[in-house]
């Protein structure tokens, strides 16, 4: 069904393909005012993507090394296809589906959403991509299941960082049935159109853009219907830090660091912090959500 | 002629301010590349990393002078307080990104300050650095005597230890190279005291 959930932003807002290769030379202002008025249409209340070099070429994916820039190195080994997810718990039409026969006849969206990671980052990506809650309700879940695990693909010889054993890979996440059921919820084939980099989790990934980054899995290569809260990577490997919610919430600082504000990317040396919004912005959206949670205990 | 020997001699036509140019403009470099995006698309907390652990890097160094003559008989003392206050100021570099570009206001410095214990303990670090630069001159010496001197400057292991402390605590999941660093500074501080007690023991 799809068209559940509408953005604020429009089909307006996303910044044509010639505009966002080129806007480090608009902000130095070498392209004519044309451009510049194409680009400066985003009213100061909406959000302006990051370019598709700054989303490509810093990434937290430690398969491919911990570094910032080492997923745009490293990622080109991941093998992309044949690609195929197994679908299997508390499902109707269990599974080891292609890619494609998962996605068959579900409407692909584009969804412009503001992505918050736990370091105290953020950037604004166009994604596109399929609502989890379609893909859900294809494979059929049934009324005992009440999570969703998902886990990364592992090709240890084609990723540096699994080799290193910084985590316990496969690195694995999970959703509340009604996170993972809600329209702003999606699993993203790409971003400004194109189909989405390795290192930003090729071929599909999920994306819930009101918790902190890591809760949204790359390169999915299962999902799993269960009636048990699902272990989940960075809470295996440090629970006093890393919650199974971890819904983005300034007023809940990480134990090591204030999530108070946050940098958007792309400001250069002198980018201003930002206050960081509940909920990532989307409060309005998702609060009912947590309806009687203490959001202090349930990080 | 050894290896050691001719090394040495290479050396005696290197005068020792030449590391405070190489770092000063190191740091120059490195800054210039954050402004023109050499640095990737979040030069500041790249630049951050990248000052704390040339400065780390250079205490290690500093640490190393001794056991290194030691072990190998290659003698860069006479760079020691070049390296020891290059140091200083790497670690001035990162402080003043983390406070000035990174967070941004005086009132959350010092909350992240006493708030954090990575952050605490980096500042400590860099707090007990401070007397050493100051008595990195030949009057200091002269003034403070030789003795109550080195006994000062022995800070330089808790300074190191707190700074790869420092870097440990604040890494996400299992990374190597802290460990790597605190382990080499732990390892030259037991070597030290080993010589310590045959010494005392002489």
């Amino acid at each position: 069904m799809a068209h559940r959930w509408t953005n604020d932003l429009t089909q307006a807002d996303i910044t044509p393909k010639p505009v966002y290769l080129n806007r480090r030379q608009i902000l130095a202002g070498t392209v004519g005012l044309g451009a510049i008025g194409f680009a400066g249409g985003a009213h100061a209340n909406t959000l302006e993507p990051n370019t598709l070099e700054e989303i490509t070429t810093y990434n937290n994916f430690y398969e491919f090394g911990t570094g910032k820039s080492d997923p745009a190195q490293n990622a080109h080994k991941l093998v992309t296809s044949p690609w195929s997810i197994k679908v299997d718990g508390m499902v109707d039409n269990p599974g080891e589906y292609s890619l494609a026969d998962l996605l068959d006849g579900l409407p692909v969206e584009d969804r412009i959403y503001r992505f918050r990671c736990v370091e105290a980052w953020s950037m604004v990506i166009p994604w596109n991509g399929i609502e989890l809650a379609d893909i859900l309700n294809k494979v059929g879940v049934q009324s005992r299941a009440k999570y969703v695990a998902f886990e990364t693909v592992v090709q240890p010889e084609n990723m540096i960082g699994v080799q290193r054993r910084v985590l316990d890979f496969p690195y694995v996440e999970g959703l509340r049935l009604d996170e993972a059921m809600h329209p702003l919820t999606i699993m993203a084939t790409g971003i400004y159109g194109e189909p989405i980099a390795n290192q930003n989790g090729a071929p599909i990934r999920l994306v819930v853009p009101w918790k902190y980054g890591f809760k949204s899995i790359k390169s999915i290569v299962r999902i799993t219907l269960t009636d048990q809260e699902p272990p989940t990577s960075w809470n295996k490997a440090n629970a006093r830090e890393y919650g199974f919610y971890s819904n983005v919430n300034p007023n809940v600082d990480h134990p090591r660091w204030s999530q108070a504000t946050e940098r958007r990317i792309g400001g250069g040396l002198f980018a201003p912090r930002i206050d960081t919004l509940l909920f990532n912005g989307y409060e309005k959206e998702v609060a009912d959500l947590y309806t009687g949670q203490d959001l202090t205990v349930d990080i | 002629m050894t290896l050691s020997q001719s090394i040495n001699s290479a050396l005696r036509t290197v005068p020792a301010w030449t590391i405070y140019i190489v770092c000063a403009v190191w740091t120059a470099w490195l800054f210039y590349l954050a402004l023109t995006g050499g640095l990737g698309v979040e030069p500041i907390n790249a630049l951050e990393r990248e000052y704390g652990e040339l400065g780390l890097q250079l205490l290690v160094l500093g640490l190393l002078v001794t056991p290194l003559r030691k072990w190998t008989g290659v003698n860069l003392l006479k760079f020691r307080r070049a390296i020891g206050v290059s140091a200083f100021f790497l670690v001035l570099a990162h402080f003043s990104v983390w406070a000035v570009l990174d967070v941004q206001s005086l009132e959350r410095v010092w909350t992240e300050i006493v708030k954090r214990p990575y952050v605490t303990v980096g500042m400590a670090s860099f707090v007990l650095m401070i007397p050493l630069a100051l008595t990195s001159n030949n009057l200091s010496v002269r003034k403070l005597g030789s003795a109550i001197w080195r006994k000062l400057h022995k800070l330089t292991y808790p300074i190191a230890v707190l700074g790869a402390v420092h870097y440990l605590w604040l890494a996400r999941g299992f990374q190597w190279e802290p460990i790597i660093y605190l382990a080499i500074i732990l390892g030259l501080l037991v070597a030290r005291m080993k010589w310590n007690r045959a010494r005392a023991m002489a």
